[in-house]
């Protein structure tokens, strides 16, 4: 594997090692001297187009636990606000031989586009409303962690599926992992073309939160309602978004009825009483900062796999 | 991306002349390892303080093995442990990464203990630099010492072990082969050597395993 761009490009065997890697990773985290040796002399640039807190410090911290030289570019403070063009930038990167690019961008396809320019390795860190495979991983890890295998288990994802990068790589892990995967959203927050994924793949699709919860799923994924992406028109107010789709309090009590094992995630940042109410998102059977915890061992193992090994010429 | 590519070879692989030769058999692999036990206990008069831990996968059963020998012979229990070394390899940017197997440290820690690393075959002293690397990180033992079935000879670096099991005279062009039940699906230990080199340092998968 020279790239991460996308969780399609993971068969199940590459899933299952890069888990069983990031549980050895999880365990340094417990350690005194949280360092490994592994990378020492590798260089990896975080290049960050769009904010970001706790994917790019868990790949920052990653890379330093594993003594690889961590650098991190943001648009912002970059070239780019001079009106370098993204090709300019990654290669002026690039000239400087590093190791691995770990990019963000607005634009869908940016880090697949990129990774034809340069000669090192890319992990997609999210693409615009694309892909983030370090998230499904991470949260693969964490649902694995209390679930247990996730082979045959239900998980519900729900709310802004249309902007969701978030929601595209996990659909695609966990049916890699062979998960039952249902989709819930409004109709307006469905993304089309949605119908000929969810049938070639196995997904189900449904707007109503209520009866999927009183299925009893194992697992309930919200996303975030993404305001940045949101120009208006997909539902009238941001109230009756809760009242429709948020994971309340009266919700929270409807699943653990029907499931008492059931376990919440949420990628973050949450909007508390938006899509999530403070009684899930600090319920005991919130998974939220295990995935963060998981979220720096889960991109050790990414790096590791991606940079230790023998050269890959491809 | 690149699979835990370390299987042995088939044994198609070897030619006719290198067929396998047995060079200890169960009872030759149990009676070292009780002369191993035995050594532990006078060289460290008694086994208090004692730590072993295994390195995967072979060197795990040979700890778990010495430990339950010890509690024969001094009626102590040993803390036994693993200690995985992937991280730690001085060759990782010349084979495909695999999966790091499990690190189990024992609750008392290593901090001024005995620690006996264990080991199957001791060849270019590689994994044992690594192992005294990965070590380092988990604490400061009184002492390190090291415990091999087997050592081959080559050494590419100053290390020696305390315990040996068996000195083996070998030429690189040799493997050798260390079969545990428990780990690898074989009715009885042994321990052969046959024609076909193996990396130095490389650890071998477990027999029929999949890793």
């Amino acid at each position: 594997m020279r790239h991460l761009l996308s969780s399609a490009d993971l068969s199940r065997d590459d899933v299952r090692m890069l888990l069983a890697t990031a549980a050895e990773m999880h365990e340094i985290q417990r350690r005194d001297v949280k360092k490994l040796p592994t990378l020492r002399g590798r260089t990896v640039i975080n290049l960050f187009f769009e904010d970001s807190t706790r994917t790019r410090s868990s790949f920052e911290i990653a890379g330093k636990w594993m003594s690889a030289d961590t650098i991190n570019i943001t648009g912002k403070g970059s070239s780019t606000s001079k009106g370098e063009s993204l090709r300019d930038t990654v290669l002026t990167i690039d000239a400087m031989s590093v190791d691995c690019l770990v990019m963000r961008h607005m634009a869908s396809g940016a880090a697949h586009q990129v990774s034809q320019w340069v000669d090192a390795s890319v992990v997609n860190a999210g693409d615009g409303t694309h892909e983030h495979p370090t998230q499904a991983l991470l949260d693969a890890y964490t649902m694995e962690q209390r679930l247990g295998s996730l082979e045959g288990r239900r998980v519900a994802i729900v709310g802004d599926l249309t902007h969701s990068r978030v929601f595209r790589s996990n659909a695609i892990t966990l049916r890699t992992l062979g998960a039952d995967v249902t989709l819930v959203a409004p109709p307006t927050l469905m993304p089309s073309g949605i119908r000929s994924w969810a049938e070639r793949d196995g997904l189900h699709l449904s707007d109503d939160l209520d009866a999927v919860l009183a299925d009893g799923p194992d697992a309930v994924m919200m996303l975030r309602v993404q305001r940045e992406r949101m120009s208006g028109g997909f539902f009238p107010t941001p109230r009756e978004y809760t009242v429709g789709f948020g994971l309340t309090r009266e919700r929270l009590r409807a699943l653990t009825d029907a499931n008492p094992e059931a376990v919440i995630c949420h990628p973050g940042p949450m909007n508390r009483g938006l899509e999530i109410s403070a009684d899930a998102a600090d319920a005991a059977s919130s998974l939220v900062l295990d995935q963060v915890s998981a979220g720096v061992a889960v991109r050790m193992a990414v790096l590791y796999h991606l940079l230790a090994g023998e050269e890959v010429t491809s | 991306m690149p699979r835990a590519d370390d299987q042995q070879p088939a044994a198609a692989d070897v030619p006719a002349s290198g067929a396998p030769r047995t060079v200890m058999s169960e009872a030759d692999v149990a009676r070292a390892l009780r002369r191993i036990a035995h050594e532990l206990v006078e060289r460290n008069k008694g086994a208090h303080d004692l730590v072993l831990l295994g390195i995967p996968t072979r060197g795990v059963e040979l700890a778990r093995r010495l430990a339950r020998l010890l509690h024969e012979v001094e009626g102590v229990e040993v803390p036994t442990g693993a200690l995985d070394i992937t991280m730690f390899r001085d060759d990782l940017r010349h084979q495909p990464t695999r999966a790091p197997l499990p690190t189990h440290i024992p609750s008392e820690g290593v901090d001024d203990r005995v620690v006996v690393l264990v080991d199957d075959v001791l060849y270019s002293g590689r994994t044992i630099r690594a192992a005294l690397d990965a070590l380092a990180d988990l604490g400061r033992p009184r002492a390190v010492r090291l415990a091999v079935l087997v050592d081959r000879g080559h050494r590419e670096l100053p290390i020696r072990a305390d315990h040996v099991g068996k000195n083996l005279p070998t030429s690189h062009a040799e493997r050798v082969m260390v079969r545990l039940s428990g780990v690898d699906e074989v009715p009885a230990d042994s321990v052969s050597i046959a024609l076909g080199e193996t990396r130095a340092g490389r650890p071998s998968a477990p027999e029929g395993g999949n890793r």
